[in-house]
């Protein structure tokens, strides 16, 4: 029996108190202290609304998003930055993005940062003219066969119109061209931008070729963005399997595989929180159903592999599937054996992503780890309580801004992949066919759940509950470190990974086996050891 | 020595900037705010400027960095962000008790042309309880690199904190952007000489600290506010690396408001540059070089003398900020070597007229202002160059050039020691000659069919 937690609501009052009321009220809906009492429910949560200025916060921005992370992984379209320098500086390869072409000469532009580097001139008298010389400069360079124009915060304000100089460039070089107006200051968070990349990738990128790819069983893999090869191991993976990967939106991909994405006949989803709506989409227009997926931890792994075979009702592909399980869940459970016993037990904390915080707490679980507070950067209510929510969250002003594309069936391309009959089933079976659990549903009652954790809200955590391992990104880990607990960075990996399917669970737990037990630690002496007292902190429980 | 290029001022005149050789003004100016004790940056704009600038500066100095930020939505994007200002710096004072707030503006606030010292005024005055000086820097990127946002912070800082007063024996020193380890040694350096300096700024604790005992919400360290405003009544300010307008420079502030000496020199890097500095001391103090120094620059010159073969003719490729190209090239020089290309990201400094001036016979070199890594890259290719000395952000030249890549300056966000990296005085001449020799001798001992291992 696992020791009981310490009160969660006192964690949450000392939290709040560092805030003037106003802000404190705020906070105090975007901290929710777990409930399991009703099955299938979870509380609510206030989520995906503004940060409050003055408040360290974890977020970025919408360009960061759009720019960052969904273009980010696609090797050959070339990006152009269009405003001053600092955006295209920072977002140039710091996500550590890996991608696989298939021989030297094939095109990669992402170790490219281009950028229109706008100038006063610019600002006053309108950078139309520098980003359509910008574009005939890359295209003169490296004739690609697509460019995108990501706008930064003066764009929008000096009113350049990105989409006029796409559309008439594209017309004068006859190559894709489009833009997006994914200013800094759009929407609350990454996640924005995440919507405006996926909506114009729809509008000028998907659908345009019908050829599908050659082999049986072909899906297309959504939200999967390939931090640390993570793609690259599951495309190993599936492959093994027989399964053939049409697209992935975006890691290790390229524009020739979007153009052909709705030609496949399943579309899964794993962080559904940067691009459900894409899935639904080529659903609603190109009749490809789709399911959710999750590739972290073994467990997951194998439960994605096998609702993809069943999906597909082969029994050839179910064995071929069961077999590459079994193979592969023997090294992985080697792995835990023998890095269990050093983790039991112990606390984890994620803070990070849109649903990198869920899926992660299930390599912890295996690992014999207890998450004991969670919580996204830039998601929205239905990330933490599942999809069944989507019809009660209210519209702000902030989501009203990111445009909501109408969709409707393909009078020459909707093609049914399953019949009425066959999609009852699907949606009556534990596929999660066309919905996603939330957060909370894997989290243990009593735990903590806090959306857009700001910097004091974490250190205040870490005091209280002295987790082993604390996850969050590289703005964050450092300051953890101070507390002398280490940091897994769940953006970069810190330059390890792959963690995603059976290779990388794996890896994880020799990862965190060794942040947890590193003899470094020793040489910190942690304040609460000092101070033993009668603070908050000697009334929990030391797990 | 060294070979004329093809193009020795510019390359091709290209719109765009490709892999950019330059970082943005707040950037630099809240790595100037984080050296001024118990002070806070804030930057007044788009929160994503703060996230992304942490995340850069932190990868390269991994120190937590806590930078606020307005967090303007659409609305205040429009109809502008004084009640964003308003509530962030009401949440700064009451999470912090700041000693300042750094105030840097952002693209989005400079585009719509907030008055932001109106504000501040207006946000402040209404503040009940706490309220501490902010200090408030333009730092639009559109028309300034990290370098000037740097600078500006500081002369902001010195412009709103100094005070005249009786003139005492401290020494104002504007270091510009250099490690922390190059910081703590400057201070080690004009402590020995028996005087009180005043660095403007100072992060070498703030952004190199230490495993704490105890967590502390705002890092140790830092110049003492009062320290800043006594140095309105320095001896002189010693500004080192400075370029263009001394108007734009704290140095400059303070010599023309409270008459502070104002003796600008280059970067001390390399022995030519540090013997100006130490003379420089040395007509401050009185004193001459403490032994300590002079043992340190004997050794160096020994080495340079016992090691000059393995890097003499070599052709580098060095950029970055002007004041680090500047100084390098003046090492580079003195050893023998040829700076083939000598670039920076950074416009209207003055490089070519500068490098001539320390060196004539690199009026053929290629001396390049405002340029990208793209443009370095095909003049470092056209040279032929043997060593490139910069940033992290010439790798990928130095990986398809084959060509070692000796890490100095900012960012290195791809090795450990990049704020524990010395590059002034004796004792960092030492550090780069070293690591560029041994990169020269490692390359051809790699190339080597034998493997020669003895000197």
């Amino acid at each position: 029996m696992a020791p009981e937690l310490i009160d969660p609501e006192r964690v949450k009052q000392e939290l709040l108190q560092a805030y003037p009321a106003k802000v404190g009220r705020k906070r105090a809906g975007q901290m929710v202290v777990n409930r399991k009492d009703t099955p299938g429910e979870s509380p609510e949560i206030v989520a995906n609304v503004r940060t409050t200025p003055g408040i360290i916060t974890q977020r970025g921005c919408c360009y960061a998003g759009c720019k960052g992370v969904v273009l980010g992984p696609t090797r050959d379209i070339v990006n152009i930055t269009h405003g001053p320098i600092g955006c295209g500086f920072y977002s140039w390869l710091t996500r550590r993005n890996q991608t696989r072409p298939p021989t030297p000469e094939s095109e990669n532009f992402m170790t490219y940062c281009f950028s229109t580097d706008m100038q006063e001139d610019q600002i006053v008298f309108g950078g139309e003219k520098k980003l359509q010389q910008a574009i005939q400069e890359a295209y003169d360079l490296f004739h690609p066969k697509a460019i995108g124009i990501f706008s930064t915060c003066p764009v929008g304000l000096i009113g350049d119109d990105v989409h006029a100089v796409a559309t008439e460039m594209r017309e004068k070089l006859g190559i894709n061209i489009f833009g997006f107006s994914c200013e800094g200051y759009r929407g609350v968070s990454q996640s924005a931008g995440h919507h405006i990349a996926n909506n114009q990738l729809f509008k000028h990128v998907i659908g345009r070729n019908n050829e599908p790819a050659p082999g049986r069983f072909r899906i297309g893999m959504l939200g999967e963005y390939n931090i640390g090869g993570d793609a690259f191991v599951i495309e190993e993976l599936l492959d093994r399997c027989g399964i053939t990967l049409t697209a992935t939106f975006s890691g290790n991909s390229t524009i020739d595989n979007f153009e052909r994405a709705h030609t496949a006949d399943l579309n899964c989803v794993m962080c559904h929180r940067s691009i459900n709506y894409v899935a639904d989409m080529i659903q609603k227009k190109y009749g490809v159903p789709w399911i959710k997926v999750n590739f972290i931890g073994a467990e997951a792994t194998a439960k994605s592999l096998r609702r993809i075979a069943a999906y597909f009702e082969d029994a050839e592909l179910s064995e071929r599937v069961e077999k590459v399980i079994a193979e592969e869940m023997e090294r992985v459970l080697k792995a835990q054996a023998e890095c269990q016993p050093r983790c039991q037990g112990k606390l984890a904390m994620l803070f990070v992503g849109g649903s990198r915080a869920h899926h992660y707490q299930l390599l912890f679980t295996e690992l014999g780890m207890r998450t004991v507070a969670a919580g996204y950067e830039f998601a929205h209510r239905d990330d933490y309580e599942g999809r069944q929510v989507l019809p009660k969250i209210k519209i702000d002003a902030d989501s009203r801004n990111i445009e909501e594309l109408h969709v409707e069936a393909d009078p020459e391309h909707f093609r049914p992949r399953v019949n009425e009959e066959r999609w009852k089933s699907l949606a009556e079976s534990d596929m999660e066919l066309n919905d996603y659990a939330g957060m909370m549903t894997d989290m243990e009652e009593k735990t903590l759940v806090i959306d857009d954790i700001s910097h004091h809200e974490m250190e205040r955590l870490l005091e209280i509950y002295r987790p082993a391992v604390f996850c969050a990104g590289i703005k964050e880990k450092y300051a953890v470190q101070k507390f002398g607990i280490p940091c897994k960075q769940l953006h970069s990996y810190d330059y390890g990974g792959p963690y995603a399917a059976f290779e990388g669970a794996i890896n994880f737990y020799y990862e965190i086996d060794r942040m947890v037990n590193a003899q470094v630690w020793s040489f910190i002496q942690p304040p609460w050891d000092k101070h033993a007292g009668p603070t908050l902190e000697a009334a929990f429980v030391k797990p | 020595m060294i070979s004329a290029l093809s193009n020795p001022t510019k390359g091709p005149a290209f719109a765009a900037s490709r892999n950019s050789c330059k970082l943005c003004a707040p950037l630099g100016a809240c790595l100037a705010f984080r050296g001024f004790e118990g002070a806070v940056p804030f930057l007044h704009g788009s929160q994503g400027c703060a996230t992304y600038i942490r995340r850069y500066t932190i990868s390269h100095f991994k120190e937590p960095l806590d930078i606020a930020s307005s967090s303007f939505g659409e609305a205040a994007a429009v109809f502008g962000g004084r009640e964003n200002l308003r509530v962030g710096l009401e949440n700064v004072v009451r999470q912090y008790a700041p000693q300042m707030i750094g105030l840097a503006t952002t693209c989005l606030a400079e585009t719509i042309g907030e008055d932001v010292p109106m504000l501040v005024r207006q946000v402040m005055g209404e503040m009940r309880g706490r309220v501490c000086p902010v200090v408030h820097v333009a730092t639009p990127s559109f028309s300034g690199t990290h370098a000037e946002g740097f600078r500006a912070a500081v002369r902001a800082t010195v412009d709103v904190l100094a005070q005249p007063g009786p003139r005492h024996a401290a020494v104002n020193l504007m270091p510009g952007i250099i490690s922390p380890a190059d910081l703590r040694y400057l201070k080690e350096i004009v402590a020995d000489f028996g005087l009180e300096s005043i660095l403007l700024p100072d992060y070498s604790e703030t952004l190199d600290g230490q495993a704490w005992d105890e967590y502390q919400r705002m890092p140790p360290g830092g110049t003492p506010l009062d320290a800043v405003r006594r140095s309105g009544a320095a001896q002189a300010s010693i500004e080192l690396g400075a370029w263009g307008d001394p108007e734009r420079s704290a140095a400059g502030l303070l010599s023309a408001r409270f008459g502070v000496q104002h003796i600008p020199l280059p970067a001390p890097i390399g022995v030519t540059h540090s013997d100006r500095f130490f003379a420089a001391l040395e007509r401050l103090s009185g004193r001459r070089t403490p032994q300590k120094h002079r043992d340190e620059r004997g050794r160096l010159i020994d080495s340079y003398v016992d090691a000059h073969k393995y890097v003499f003719g070599k052709k580098a490729v060095v950029y970055g900020e002007p004041d680090l190209v500047l100084g390098l090239v003046g090492l580079l020089v003195e050893v023998g070597m040829a700076p083939a290309v000598c670039a920076t990201g950074t416009r209207g400094v003055g490089l070519r007229q500068q490098i001539v001036a320390m060196a004539p016979e690199l009026d053929s070199a290629c001396i390049l202002e405002g340029v990208d890594f793209v443009e370095i890259e095909q003049q470092a290719r056209a040279a032929h160059c043997d060593l490139i000395v910069g940033s992290s952000k010439g790798y990928g030249m130095a990986r398809r050039l084959g060509v070692p890549l000796v890490r100095v300056g900012f960012p290195i966000h791809d090795r450990i020691d990049g704020p524990r990296l010395l590059h002034i005085g004796y004792r960092g001449a030492q550090q780069l000659f070293d690591r560029m020799a041994n990169a020269l001798i490692e390359q051809s001992q790699d190339n080597s069919p034998i493997g020669y291992s003895y000197m």
